[in-house]
Protein backbone atom coordinates (compact mmCIF):
# COMPACT_ATOMS: atom_id res chain seq x y z
CA UNK A 1 0.00 0.00 0.00
CA UNK A 2 2.86 2.74 0.90
CA UNK A 3 4.40 1.57 -2.36
CA UNK A 4 1.44 3.35 -4.18
CA UNK A 5 0.98 6.19 -1.52
CA UNK A 6 4.06 7.78 -1.07
CA UNK A 7 4.58 8.40 -5.38
CA UNK A 8 0.92 9.83 -5.06
CA UNK A 9 1.76 11.73 -2.37
CA UNK A 10 4.86 13.38 -4.32
CA UNK A 11 3.08 13.53 -7.19
CA UNK A 12 0.00 15.36 -5.97
CA UNK A 13 2.87 18.14 -3.80
CA UNK A 14 4.78 18.38 -7.39
CA UNK A 15 1.52 19.29 -9.65
CA UNK A 16 0.87 21.87 -6.47
CA UNK A 17 4.27 23.51 -7.06
CA UNK A 18 3.63 23.37 -10.86
CA UNK A 19 -0.13 24.70 -10.53
CA UNK A 20 1.57 27.59 -8.55
CA UNK A 21 4.73 27.98 -11.32
CA UNK A 22 1.76 28.46 -13.46
CA UNK A 23 -0.10 30.93 -11.94
CA UNK A 24 3.11 33.09 -12.05
CA UNK A 25 3.88 36.06 -14.44
CA UNK A 26 7.94 35.41 -15.22
CA UNK A 27 7.26 39.20 -16.02
CA UNK A 28 6.84 40.26 -12.56
CA UNK A 29 10.41 40.59 -10.50
CA UNK A 30 9.62 42.41 -7.46
CA UNK A 31 11.38 45.75 -7.05
CA UNK A 32 13.81 46.03 -4.62
CA UNK A 33 12.86 49.86 -4.54
CA UNK A 34 9.91 49.29 -2.72
CA UNK A 35 10.11 51.23 0.48
CA UNK A 36 13.36 52.74 -0.71
CA UNK A 37 13.82 56.30 -1.53
CA UNK A 38 12.74 57.42 -4.96
CA UNK A 39 15.98 57.95 -6.72
CA UNK A 40 17.36 61.51 -7.41
CA UNK A 41 17.56 62.67 -10.87
CA UNK A 42 17.57 66.23 -12.84
CA UNK A 43 16.31 65.95 -16.12
CA UNK A 44 14.99 68.34 -18.93
CA UNK A 45 11.39 68.41 -19.36
CA UNK A 46 10.02 67.38 -22.78
CA UNK A 47 7.89 70.65 -23.39
CA UNK A 48 10.51 73.27 -21.26
CA UNK A 49 14.10 71.54 -21.61
CA UNK A 50 16.00 74.93 -20.12
CA UNK A 51 13.86 74.13 -17.00
CA UNK A 52 14.67 70.97 -15.08
CA UNK A 53 12.20 68.60 -12.92
CA UNK A 54 13.98 66.45 -9.47
CA UNK A 55 11.80 64.69 -7.59
CA UNK A 56 12.58 66.84 -4.85
CA UNK A 57 10.22 69.67 -6.06
CA UNK A 58 7.24 66.98 -5.66
CA UNK A 59 8.20 66.89 -2.02
CA UNK A 60 4.65 66.68 0.22
CA UNK A 61 3.01 65.49 -2.39
CA UNK A 62 1.65 62.10 -3.47
CA UNK A 63 2.54 61.17 -7.01
CA UNK A 64 2.76 58.85 -9.87
CA UNK A 65 6.16 58.37 -12.02
CA UNK A 66 5.22 56.89 -15.42
CA UNK A 67 7.98 55.34 -17.13
CA UNK A 68 7.02 55.26 -21.25
CA UNK A 69 8.21 55.58 -25.01
CA UNK A 70 6.44 56.83 -28.14
CA UNK A 71 6.90 53.33 -29.62
CA UNK A 72 5.38 51.03 -26.67
CA UNK A 73 2.14 49.52 -27.27
CA UNK A 74 1.35 48.92 -23.63
CA UNK A 75 2.00 52.32 -23.47
CA UNK A 76 -0.92 53.35 -26.41
CA UNK A 77 -3.22 51.02 -24.29
CA UNK A 78 -2.91 52.79 -21.23
CA UNK A 79 -2.48 56.12 -22.28
CA UNK A 80 -6.52 56.39 -22.17
CA UNK A 81 -6.83 55.25 -18.56
CA UNK A 82 -4.09 57.98 -17.52
CA UNK A 83 -6.00 60.37 -19.49
CA UNK A 84 -8.90 59.35 -17.11
CA UNK A 85 -6.88 59.03 -14.05
CA UNK A 86 -5.04 63.09 -14.70
CA UNK A 87 -8.67 64.86 -15.32
CA UNK A 88 -10.02 63.61 -11.47
CA UNK A 89 -7.02 65.50 -10.31
CA UNK A 90 -6.35 63.39 -7.57
CA UNK A 91 -2.80 62.48 -8.07
CA UNK A 92 0.12 64.04 -10.28
CA UNK A 93 1.74 62.32 -12.81
CA UNK A 94 5.20 62.83 -14.12
CA UNK A 95 5.96 60.69 -16.96
CA UNK A 96 9.21 59.54 -17.87
CA UNK A 97 9.97 59.61 -21.56
CA UNK A 98 12.86 56.21 -21.41
CA UNK A 99 15.14 56.46 -24.44
CA UNK A 100 13.03 57.99 -26.90
CA UNK A 101 12.94 60.66 -29.45
CA UNK A 102 11.67 64.29 -27.89
CA UNK A 103 10.36 65.24 -31.56
CA UNK A 104 8.41 61.38 -31.58
CA UNK A 105 6.89 61.55 -27.79
CA UNK A 106 5.83 65.42 -27.88
CA UNK A 107 3.71 64.47 -31.16
CA UNK A 108 2.38 61.81 -30.58
CA UNK A 109 1.22 63.57 -26.93
CA UNK A 110 0.30 66.54 -28.85
CA UNK A 111 -1.54 63.68 -31.50
CA UNK A 112 -3.15 61.88 -28.36
CA UNK A 113 -3.52 64.04 -25.39
CA UNK A 114 -1.20 64.60 -22.32
CA UNK A 115 -2.03 63.30 -18.79
CA UNK A 116 1.14 64.29 -17.60
CA UNK A 117 1.67 67.47 -15.61
CA UNK A 118 5.53 66.76 -15.97
CA UNK A 119 7.31 65.27 -18.93
CA UNK A 120 10.74 64.26 -18.52
CA UNK A 121 13.44 63.16 -21.11
CA UNK A 122 15.55 60.36 -19.81
CA UNK A 123 17.52 60.10 -23.17
CA UNK A 124 20.14 58.17 -22.53
CA UNK A 125 18.11 55.78 -19.86
CA UNK A 126 20.46 56.07 -17.30
CA UNK A 127 17.24 57.64 -15.11
CA UNK A 128 15.52 54.22 -16.31
CA UNK A 129 18.26 52.53 -15.14
CA UNK A 130 18.34 53.91 -11.62
CA UNK A 131 14.91 52.78 -10.89
CA UNK A 132 15.24 49.35 -12.88
CA UNK A 133 12.75 50.05 -15.60
CA UNK A 134 13.26 47.20 -17.76
CA UNK A 135 10.08 47.04 -19.71
CA UNK A 136 7.71 49.93 -20.55
CA UNK A 137 5.28 50.76 -18.80
CA UNK A 138 5.95 50.64 -15.54
CA UNK A 139 4.48 53.13 -13.01
CA UNK A 140 6.13 54.17 -9.60
CA UNK A 141 3.78 55.34 -6.90
CA UNK A 142 5.64 58.10 -4.98
CA UNK A 143 5.15 59.04 -1.20
CA UNK A 144 4.80 62.46 0.65
CA UNK A 145 8.45 61.78 1.56
CA UNK A 146 9.61 60.78 -1.30
CA UNK A 147 9.61 57.23 -1.06
CA UNK A 148 8.27 54.73 -3.71
CA UNK A 149 5.61 52.60 -1.80
CA UNK A 150 4.33 50.59 -5.01
CA UNK A 151 5.14 49.80 -8.34
CA UNK A 152 3.22 48.74 -11.55
CA UNK A 153 4.54 46.66 -14.11
CA UNK A 154 3.01 46.83 -17.59
CA UNK A 155 -0.03 48.43 -18.83
CA UNK A 156 -2.30 50.08 -16.56
CA UNK A 157 -6.25 48.87 -16.62
CA UNK A 158 -9.01 50.92 -15.38
CA UNK A 159 -9.48 47.52 -12.42
CA UNK A 160 -5.91 48.29 -11.32
CA UNK A 161 -6.39 51.99 -11.05
CA UNK A 162 -9.60 52.05 -9.23
CA UNK A 163 -9.06 48.86 -6.93
CA UNK A 164 -5.35 49.27 -6.22
CA UNK A 165 -3.40 52.13 -7.22
CA UNK A 166 -6.43 54.62 -6.04
CA UNK A 167 -7.05 53.15 -2.56
CA UNK A 168 -3.38 53.12 -1.72
CA UNK A 169 -3.12 57.05 -2.89
CA UNK A 170 -5.88 57.99 -0.43
CA UNK A 171 -4.02 55.96 2.07
CA UNK A 172 -0.92 57.63 1.19
CA UNK A 173 -2.17 61.40 1.10
CA UNK A 174 -3.28 60.78 5.19
CA UNK A 175 0.15 59.90 6.09
CA UNK A 176 2.07 63.01 7.44
CA UNK A 177 4.45 64.09 5.02
CA UNK B 1 38.67 4.75 -45.81
CA UNK B 2 38.16 7.71 -47.89
CA UNK B 3 34.85 7.74 -45.61
CA UNK B 4 36.55 7.77 -42.46
CA UNK B 5 38.79 10.93 -43.48
CA UNK B 6 36.07 12.78 -44.64
CA UNK B 7 33.56 12.11 -41.38
CA UNK B 8 36.95 13.09 -39.27
CA UNK B 9 37.60 16.30 -41.34
CA UNK B 10 34.06 17.67 -41.28
CA UNK B 11 33.69 16.81 -37.40
CA UNK B 12 37.05 19.26 -36.97
CA UNK B 13 35.51 21.76 -39.19
CA UNK B 14 32.51 21.24 -37.08
CA UNK B 15 34.45 21.71 -34.05
CA UNK B 16 36.52 24.69 -35.32
CA UNK B 17 33.50 26.59 -35.94
CA UNK B 18 31.70 25.77 -32.81
CA UNK B 19 34.82 27.36 -31.02
CA UNK B 20 34.52 30.52 -33.40
CA UNK B 21 30.90 30.72 -32.44
CA UNK B 22 31.43 30.73 -28.92
CA UNK B 23 34.06 32.95 -28.91
CA UNK B 24 31.56 35.74 -30.74
CA UNK B 25 28.68 35.35 -28.25
CA UNK B 26 30.38 37.67 -26.06
CA UNK B 27 29.00 41.39 -25.75
CA UNK B 28 29.39 42.60 -29.69
CA UNK B 29 30.64 45.76 -28.52
CA UNK B 30 34.39 46.64 -29.18
CA UNK B 31 35.91 47.34 -25.56
CA UNK B 32 39.56 48.35 -24.87
CA UNK B 33 40.90 47.88 -22.01
CA UNK B 34 44.35 48.77 -20.30
CA UNK B 35 44.72 45.50 -18.56
CA UNK B 36 43.70 42.09 -19.05
CA UNK B 37 42.48 41.38 -15.75
CA UNK B 38 39.57 43.71 -16.27
CA UNK B 39 38.78 43.02 -19.45
CA UNK B 40 38.76 39.34 -18.07
CA UNK B 41 36.48 40.71 -15.38
CA UNK B 42 34.23 42.16 -17.35
CA UNK B 43 33.58 38.90 -19.36
CA UNK B 44 32.93 37.32 -16.07
CA UNK B 45 30.57 40.25 -15.23
CA UNK B 46 28.41 40.20 -18.09
CA UNK B 47 28.35 36.38 -18.27
CA UNK B 48 26.85 36.44 -14.33
CA UNK B 49 24.57 39.00 -14.80
CA UNK B 50 20.80 38.14 -16.20
CA UNK B 51 18.98 40.53 -19.30
CA UNK B 52 15.51 41.53 -17.25
CA UNK B 53 14.18 41.91 -20.90
CA UNK B 54 15.28 38.28 -22.37
CA UNK B 55 14.81 36.62 -19.27
CA UNK B 56 17.15 33.44 -20.20
CA UNK B 57 19.88 35.16 -21.84
CA UNK B 58 22.66 36.93 -19.52
CA UNK B 59 23.94 40.46 -20.36
CA UNK B 60 26.85 39.04 -22.78
CA UNK B 61 24.09 36.91 -24.99
CA UNK B 62 21.46 39.41 -25.34
CA UNK B 63 21.17 42.29 -27.73
CA UNK B 64 18.05 44.44 -26.58
CA UNK B 65 18.91 47.58 -25.88
CA UNK B 66 18.66 47.62 -22.20
CA UNK B 67 21.39 44.84 -21.86
CA UNK B 68 23.69 46.58 -24.46
CA UNK B 69 23.62 49.79 -21.56
CA UNK B 70 24.02 47.46 -18.80
CA UNK B 71 27.05 45.93 -20.85
CA UNK B 72 28.10 50.31 -20.97
CA UNK B 73 27.73 50.60 -17.04
CA UNK B 74 29.52 47.22 -16.01
CA UNK B 75 32.63 48.37 -18.19
CA UNK B 76 32.39 51.99 -16.75
CA UNK B 77 32.35 50.55 -13.51
CA UNK B 78 35.33 47.56 -14.42
CA UNK B 79 37.41 50.27 -15.88
CA UNK B 80 36.78 52.70 -12.85
CA UNK B 81 38.29 50.37 -10.65
CA UNK B 82 35.00 49.16 -9.03
CA UNK B 83 35.19 45.98 -7.59
CA UNK B 84 32.82 42.78 -8.46
CA UNK B 85 31.25 42.94 -5.82
CA UNK B 86 30.03 46.61 -6.14
CA UNK B 87 28.78 45.91 -9.89
CA UNK B 88 26.50 43.27 -8.89
CA UNK B 89 25.78 45.20 -5.46
CA UNK B 90 24.19 48.07 -7.99
CA UNK B 91 22.45 46.10 -10.29
CA UNK B 92 21.09 44.32 -7.10
CA UNK B 93 19.95 47.66 -5.61
CA UNK B 94 18.28 48.39 -8.61
CA UNK B 95 16.69 45.29 -10.67
CA UNK B 96 17.08 42.49 -7.40
CA UNK B 97 18.21 39.30 -7.00
CA UNK B 98 16.70 37.98 -10.12
CA UNK B 99 19.60 39.53 -12.14
CA UNK B 100 22.37 37.11 -10.09
CA UNK B 101 22.30 33.78 -12.26
CA UNK B 102 24.66 32.90 -9.25
CA UNK B 103 22.24 33.43 -6.22
CA UNK B 104 23.87 34.36 -2.76
CA UNK B 105 23.27 31.94 0.04
CA UNK B 106 19.83 33.66 2.08
CA UNK B 107 16.82 32.28 3.95
CA UNK B 108 15.05 32.50 0.24
CA UNK B 109 17.32 31.20 -1.97
CA UNK B 110 18.72 28.33 1.17
CA UNK B 111 15.62 26.00 -0.47
CA UNK B 112 18.02 26.30 -4.18
CA UNK B 113 20.93 25.61 -2.59
CA UNK B 114 20.29 23.20 0.13
CA UNK B 115 17.39 20.91 -1.49
CA UNK B 116 19.17 18.76 -3.74
CA UNK B 117 21.73 18.29 -1.03
CA UNK B 118 18.76 17.00 0.94
CA UNK B 119 17.21 15.19 -2.13
CA UNK B 120 20.72 13.48 -2.94
CA UNK B 121 20.94 12.10 1.37
CA UNK B 122 17.26 11.38 1.25
CA UNK B 123 17.50 9.41 -2.25
CA UNK B 124 20.61 7.55 -0.74
CA UNK B 125 18.94 6.49 2.53
CA UNK B 126 16.15 4.62 0.93
CA UNK B 127 18.38 2.97 -1.18
CA UNK B 128 20.45 1.65 1.82
CA UNK B 129 17.44 1.06 4.05
CA UNK B 130 16.22 -0.97 0.59
CA UNK B 131 19.79 -3.15 0.29
CA UNK B 132 19.30 -3.74 4.15
CA UNK B 133 15.89 -5.08 3.36
CA UNK B 134 16.75 -7.45 1.02
CA UNK B 135 19.87 -8.86 2.74
CA UNK B 136 17.71 -9.34 5.86
CA UNK B 137 14.98 -11.21 3.52
CA UNK B 138 14.72 -14.75 4.22
CA UNK B 139 13.79 -17.24 1.32
CA UNK B 140 9.95 -18.42 1.75
CA UNK B 141 10.09 -21.98 2.87
CA UNK B 142 7.30 -23.87 1.00
CA UNK B 143 5.05 -26.48 3.23
CA UNK B 144 5.47 -30.01 1.35
CA UNK B 145 2.15 -29.44 -0.32
CA UNK B 146 2.77 -26.24 -1.48
CA UNK B 147 5.73 -28.02 -2.76
CA UNK B 148 3.51 -30.21 -4.64
CA UNK B 149 1.51 -27.84 -6.34
CA UNK B 150 4.27 -25.98 -7.79
CA UNK B 151 5.82 -28.55 -9.42
CA UNK B 152 2.44 -29.62 -10.46
CA UNK B 153 1.49 -26.39 -12.19
CA UNK B 154 5.34 -25.64 -13.63
CA UNK B 155 4.83 -29.33 -15.02
CA UNK B 156 1.35 -28.40 -17.11
CA UNK B 157 3.24 -25.65 -18.18
CA UNK B 158 5.71 -27.33 -19.62
CA UNK B 159 3.06 -29.53 -21.04
CA UNK B 160 1.34 -26.67 -22.74
CA UNK B 161 4.50 -25.62 -23.98
CA UNK B 162 5.21 -28.69 -25.92
CA UNK B 163 1.81 -28.38 -27.37
CA UNK B 164 1.98 -25.53 -28.63
CA UNK B 165 5.15 -26.57 -30.67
Amino acid sequence: MLKFIVPLVLFVILIIFLSIGLKNDPRYIPSPLIDKPAPAFNLPRLFAPEAKFSPELLKGKVWLLNAWTSDCVGCRQEHPYLLNLASQKIVSLVGLNYRDSNHLAKSLLNKTGNPYRIVVTDNKGSVGIDYGVYAVPETFLIDRKGVIRYKYIGPLGPDEIKNTLLPLINKLKQEPA
Amino acid sequence: MRLVTKTILSFLILLTLNGISLSLHAGVEIREFSKAEEERRYHKLIDELRCLVCQNQNLADSNSQLAQDLRAKVYEMVTTNKTDREVTDYMVQRYGEYVLYNPPLDPVTSILWIGPLVGLLVAIMLLLFNIYKRGKAQPVKLSDEDRKRMEKLLDENEDKKDDDK
